[in-house]
């Protein structure tokens, strides 16, 4: 494991348990992360991608998810490690920031407490002077106005955008390495959006940290992402970085998302192409890949074989994809020029 | 908030004056007049005359309505000359059956009440609580179906019932525990305990089950809440994810209905009070109905309404201390 690699994940499975059967909800996932990078993970939902996102902190139910693998955080295995091992890494080490900031706060404590408990865990000598000061410093970091007013209110008492800031406040008071952003924007207007983005991207800078950001948002990919990886059915289908995404996708699922995106600027009248039918069943997926019943280039072999990621074209991509080669080429260029 | 609470007290005071009304209005149903249950089957008819006119049954409705309502303050004197006697505000009647002020009555009977719904509700709480949160953390497996057959007896058997079997077996069969004498705490307190321990339990382990229920709900609600995930995602440890944010939320509906029901259980633990034989507020309302002495039943039951009147305030101005949301600014 090189020097800055912050994150690896390594063969990452996970199989939850139901009533109905078991269900791999992440199959055979792996990545690494270095320091400062921003690795994009995008999918529809239910193909897995927070899922694989809860396994990095161990937040998955042990009684009805059986997870395996490896996660290395600063040389430690997070998925075996010890109960107390993994509460430190998680805030100090790793942070995670959630989809809805309406629920992502405990109604019953001021945000002031609740930042200043974050900082505590991980700094059992500080004083709570100590943890106000350092809350007063990240509240204004993002960007809250009069952080001295606020920090005694309740989370009810802020806007959407407001309180995602104050979950990012708590997620980066330890200063992690890294941060895991799942579907930040996806609960926010489009101007929040972009400012919690910004704020994201900014805090990135100056705290050095890498983020893993989990969208479902093309979008949000292209503005802020390094490295993309697709998800489909709780497996990866294209890994490649976010130039060659968006220039020469390798995978009919990435080229049905390209295709779904609208675009301001381009010659055509941009109409919305939406990938036929549905996300699969977690519970029944398709023989081979799991794609072939919704892709139209879909050859004998894709109900037969799972593909297994290869490296395809020029830009360093990776793909799991029965198609040649050439003709992943040829239809992702034309994809990509739509 | 203040006026919050002037507003809340405004409107209490307002529904009591109401169960006062509704509640008098009893004697307008009384198939028989008033006066002549005042002395028995071979009453003779000057006295039940005078006794009407003594106990102001010869006015009207409304006015002996007017005259209850004055003695809650002013306490009431009755009849003239030597056999002229008072009740003390806050007076609440005379019993006719009894021959004694109710408010005195209930005096006398109140502090068994408030023993029995004291120790009741504490041990309630404290099983109903803990049952609860030991199923809601073990989900699925026996603690959780040993909490749950539990809370089907709690809900579903009659307290006549346990009680009897319980007072039956223990003090009958088994004979472990003397037969229910009440004595005051302050008089013996051995024999005290000796007779309350039956009733605490039978009260306590009944009730328990809805507790039991609702911490358990109230968990697990709280358990998928984004907000204990990002506790846990923070490095808090398990004790204090559960204290601070399951818990916590968890605990604002049993604050809620516990106000309530330990209201509820002052104004007399009917049955319970009745099977263990507890001079209490209860028996004494029993023995009323029995004996269709409506001073009594009214003043019992302004007490009761009282008691729940002022949880609801109480619970009112809790819930906005327990749920910053819907604190009033």
């Amino acid at each position: 494991m090189s020097q800055d690699v912050v994150l690896s994940v390594q063969n990452l499975t996970v199989v939850f348990h139901t009533p109905d059967g078991d269900v791999v909800a992440v199959n055979d996932v792996s990545f690494d992360l270095r320091r400062g990078e921003t690795l994009g993970i995008v999918g529809e939902s239910g193909s897995g991608k927070s899922v694989t996102a809860s396994s990095i902190l161990r937040l998955n139910n042990s009684n009805t998810a059986t997870t395996t693998g490896s996660i290395i955080v600063s040389g430690v295995d997070v998925l075996t490690a010890q109960d107390s091992e993994v509460r430190r890494i998680r805030g100090s080490e790793v942070a995670m920031i959630f989809q809805d900031p309406l629920s992502a706060l405990n109604p019953y404590y001021t945000v002031g407490k609740q930042i200043a408990e974050a900082y505590l865990v991980h700094h059992p000598r500080a004083s709570k002077a100590d943890a106000r000061g350092v809350t007063l410093d990240m509240l204004k970091k993002v960007g809250i106005p009069s952080p001295e007013k606020r920090i005694d209110e309740f989370p009810h008492q802020f806007s959407g955008g407001m309180r995602q800031r104050i979950v990012i406040a708590i997620a980066l008071i330890n200063n992690p390495k890294v941060l895991i952003a799942d579907e930040p924007t996806t609960a926010l207007d489009v101007t929040v959006q972009a400012q919690i983005l910004d704020l994201m991207k900014d805090l990135q800078s100056e705290f050095n940290m890498a983020i893993v950001l989990i969208t479902h948002d093309l979008g949000v990919i292209a503005e802020t992402a390094l490295d993309v990886l697709v998800m489909y059915g709780g497996r990866i289908v294209e890994k490649s970085t976010v130039e060659a995404l968006f220039s020469e996708p390798t995978h009919p699922y990435s080229w049905g998302l390209l295709g779904a995106v609208t675009s301001l600027g381009t010659s055509d009248r941009g109409e919305l192409v939406a990938i036929a039918g549905s996300p699969p069943s977690l519970i029944s997926l398709p023989a081979g890949c799991s794609f072939n019943p919704r892709c139209a280039y879909a050859l004998d072999i894709c109900s037969a074989q799972v593909p297994l990621l290869r490296s395809v074209g020029t830009q360093g991509s990776v793909t799991a994809c029965h198609l040649p080669n050439n003709e992943i080429l040829t239809f992702g260029r034309k994809a990509a020029s739509r | 908030m203040f006026m919050f609470i002037v507003r809340r007290v405004f409107f209490a005071l307002v529904l009591l004056l109401a169960v006062s009304f509704f509640t008098y209005m009893l004697f307008a149903l009384l198939p028989s007049d008033p006066a002549a249950l005042t002395c028995g089957k071979n009453c003779k008819p000057d006295v039940i005359a005078a006794n009407r006119i003594r106990l102001g049954y010869d006015k009207s409705l409304m006015e002996q309505y007017w005259l209850f309502l004055k003695g809650i303050f002013a306490g009431r004197d009755y009849g003239a000359g030597a056999a002229a006697f008072s009740c003390g505000a806050p007076s609440l009647g005379y019993s006719f059956g009894q021959h004694e002020c109710v408010t005195t009555l209930i005096a006398q009977t109140f502090p068994v009440t408030v023993y029995l719904s004291i120790g009741a509700f504490v041990l309630w709480m404290l099983i109903g609580i803990s049952t609860g949160a030991v199923a809601a953390l073990h989900k699925g497996k026996w603690q959780d179906r040993a909490a749950s057959i539990f809370t089907s007896i709690g809900v579903s058997l009659p307290t006549f019932y346990i009680g009897l079997l319980v007072l039956f077996s223990v003090v009958i069969w088994l004979g472990i525990l003397p037969f229910p004498s009440y004595e005051s705490p302050f008089e013996n307190f051995p024999t005290f305990l000796r007779t309350m321990i039956l009733p605490w339990s039978v009260l306590a382990v009944l009730s328990a089950a809805s507790y039991t229920r609702l911490t358990r709900n109230g968990m697990l609600e709280a358990m998928n809440e984004d907000f204990v995930r990002l506790g846990v995602a923070k490095g808090l440890t398990t004790r204090i994810v559960l204290r601070r944010y399951v818990m916590r939320q968890a605990l604002v509906p049993i604050v809620t209905i516990a106000g309530l029901d330990f209201a509820g259980l002052l104004g007399g633990a009917i049955i319970t009070e009745s099977v263990f034989s507890l001079p209490g507020m209860g028996k004494m309302s029993i023995r009323a109905v029995v004996e269709s002495d409506l001073p009594v039943l009214v003043g019992t039951t302004m007490v009761a309404a009282v008691f729940i009147v002022v949880a609801n305030v109480i619970v009112d101005i809790a819930y906005g201390y327990l749920d910053p949301r819907v604190r009033v600014k």
